[in-house]
């Protein structure tokens, strides 16, 4: 592991960020405390905090329905992050949102999107915008192995490389499109084989490992920035829980010794045993980040339940930039 | 007045888009064909040769990822103009226009702008066959967060299309298809008509008319053969049909008492049948007679010369539809 220490133990402290969060909000949602559907990230942390982290605050993304981790892991507030999960007046989205498009305009954080595969014809706007004012920001558009399957990706891939655009494809190929299985879905078993398809690199990496992540994206990024386009990076990685929510409908569609085998390749779990080992960490300081997130997570969660909901005179507040747009 | 200014529909927009990009370097345009080729109908002529490639960007044929395009540019700080060069496909962009740039400024609590100019063709009568010759306009109206522009002239078209730039929101500029040549006075100087006003195209007392694209010529055409027989037609056209002017439309209605709806979408669920039900839920005791309305009849648009003919409203037809209501009382 070439990374510095202050680079490592900024990937676990993303990382373990967005572990704490979700499993905060999946408990929440089984304690019917949140409204709406809710899709956790934990098992993909890796890829999030490896890609963000090398990014800088200007850069954008565009995420999935899948958006809580990419927004934490882009440095997004969790008392504001919290609130709107629960649709309170003081949530990132004023309660607008809520999970599925859960954003932060300042991180550059487009949205998490609720329609599979439309976050990437954006972040290729985002991309064009970028190239066009010409101050070496890049664009990353995340999304899952389902999303390959629909046009508008392929749209979105062929026209940043037509354009020859500053954008980073991040694939979290997590093996299931909602509940069934990549090998029903596609006739291959790597994403990456459609990069060559658009004519843009691609690199196949453990999506378990976030140095693998980081440094993947370390290159492809600079290889954006430096006018040298698009990339996909496959993430190779696993969602612990379920498609929505924690236990779902209870329905079960993978075997079990296949979660299983996943989560003995936790992503943070394994960063940690690697960083103690390389005496980069201890032991004690782990458990130190982990109790001050914690912490900080009760704190976003009592702020959310302290917060006032919206007043109905907010439905239509913001549909139109000015009021002058108003429907009758 | 015979050394007045004058331009086509069709320029009248191209002006409008250079006069917009020379004083703002965020504005860019990208489409199918419109750079090196000029667009398909030849609106954006000229325009890559003056701005550069960067400016007037030529792209795949890719409805979604231009319609992408535009929202990630617009919601990054440009003000992208983008062109779906049929009105048709649009509903090869859907998801992008509705599930999107409709909404995200809405669901973003209100933290994003989106200054982006979808233009795209509408409008049937050249035989152009039921993919390439829709009156989709309704469909856009119904969505909260569009804002929805057709204009009937040169001149509307040159400020309306100003206005579009300019504006925050998402707006649809929709241009007929068979307006594109017609001919008219514009000034040179860079002007805007406001978005959500209508135009009281002509005065009158005894029926108002609401029309627009170019049902509003045609409606215009057949004022004057009933102004002849002693019938003054009130012709509005909205201008802008989301938000609509319901204000002007009512206030009219308020005063002649009789009112035609006409658009060359089809009847059923069109434009027609919201304006309607506004004037009759906010002027029905002025009202001699129901709304009536003149639309195209529930069927795509037929190919041939001789079906598409009688598909269409056109002068005559409206000039029938207002001589029957005005029989009424």
């Amino acid at each position: 592991m070439d990374l510095s220490p202050p680079v490592q133990f900024d990937l676990h402290r993303r990382m373990v960020r967005i572990r704490v969060f979700e499993e905060a909000a999946g408990r929440l949602a089984e304690a019917n405390k949140l409204p709406g559907f809710l899709h956790l990230y934990v098992g993909e942390e890796a890829v999030a905090a490896g890609v963000c982290a090398a990014l800088n605050d200007d850069d954008h993304i565009t995420s999935t329905h899948r958006g809580h981790g990419h927004l934490v892991a882009k440095g997004g507030d969790f008392n504001r992050m919290m609130a709107e999960l629960m649709g309170k007046s003081t949530g990132m989205c004023k309660g607008k949102g809520g999970s599925m498009h859960i954003s932060d305009l300042s991180l550059g954080m487009l949205g998490a999107n609720g329609i599979v595969g439309a976050g990437s014809p954006i972040a290729v706007g985002a991309a064009f915008a970028n190239k066009y004012r010409g101050r070496g920001q890049v664009a990353v558009a995340f999304f899952g192995d389902g999303a390959t399957n629909i046009g508008a990706f392929h749209e979105a891939a062929n026209m940043a490389c037509a354009l020859h655009l500053p954008i980073v494809f991040a694939c979290e190929n997590n093996e299931y499109g909602e509940f069934t299985p990549r090998s029903a879905t596609m006739a291959i078993t790597d994403i990456v084989d459609r990069a060559a398809g658009y004519g843009m690199p691609g690199v196949i990496i453990d999506g378990m490992d976030v140095v693998a992540v980081h440094e993947a994206t370390l290159e492809a990024v600079a290889r954006a920035r430096a006018g040298g386009g698009p990339s996909l990076i496959e993430a190779k990685t696993y969602r612990f829980y379920n498609h929505h929510g924690i236990q779902n409908l209870g329905l079960k569609y993978r075997p079990d010794d296949e979660v299983a085998r996943w989560k003995e390749r936790d992503p943070i779990f394994t960063f940690e045993d690697r960083m103690i080992e390389n005496g980069t960490m201890t032991r004690d300081r782990v458990d130190e980040i982990w109790a001050g997130l914690r912490g900080e997570i009760e704190v976003a969660i009592k702020f959310a339940e302290d917060s006032p909901l919206p007043t109905p005179d907010q439905i239509l507040v913001d549909v139109y930039t000015s009021m002058t747009g108003a429907a009758q | 007045m015979s050394d007045v200014r004058k331009l086509t529909y069709g320029g009248a927009f191209n002006e409008a888009v250079r006069q917009a990009m020379e004083a703002d370097e965020n504005i860019f345009c990208a489409g199918e064909d419109i750079g090196a080729f000029g667009g398909v109908f030849g609106t954006y002529l000229g325009l890559q040769a003056k701005f550069g490639a960067h400016r007037v960007v030529d792209t795949p044929i890719s409805e979604q990822a231009i319609v992408g395009l535009g929202i990630g540019a617009a919601v990054t700080g440009l003000r992208p103009i983008v062109d779906l060069m049929f009105m048709d496909f649009i509903c090869v962009a859907f998801d992008q226009i509705v599930n999107q740039a409709a909404k995200l400024k809405y669901m973003f609590g209100g933290e994003a702008t989106m200054p982006l100019t979808i233009t795209t063709g509408g409008g049937a009568g050249l035989s152009a066959a039921a993919q390439h010759s829709q009156s989709l306009e309704a469909i856009l109206c119904h969505i909260p967060g569009l804002m929805v522009v057709y204009p009937s002239n040169p001149y509307d078209m040159k400020g309306l299309m100003t206005a579009c730039i300019r504006e925050n929101n998402p707006t649809i500029m929709v241009k007929h298809k068979r307006l594109l040549g017609m001919s008219a006075h514009v000034p040179e100087e860079n002007y805007e008509i406001p978005l959500g006003k209508a135009n009281i195209m002509r005065a009158g007392t005894d029926v108002t008319v609401i029309a627009y694209g170019r049902m509003a010529n045609e409606t215009l055409v057949a004022a004057e053969k009933l102004a002849a027989d002693g019938i003054e037609c009130e012709v509005i056209d909205p201008r802008t049909l989301q938000p609509l002017d319901t204000d002007s439309i009512v206030e009219s209605a308020r005063k002649t008492h009789k009112v035609l709806v006409v658009h060359e979408a089809v009847k059923f669920g069109g434009l027609g049948a919201e304006i309607a039900s506004q004037i009759h839920e906010l002027a029905f005791d002025y009202l001699d007679a129901p709304v009536a309305r003149i639309g195209a009849p529930f069927s795509p648009v037929p190919f041939s010369p001789a079906l598409e003919q009688h598909y269409l409203p056109d002068a005559a037809s409206i000039e029938a539809g207002i001589r029957n209501l005005v029989q009424r009382s």
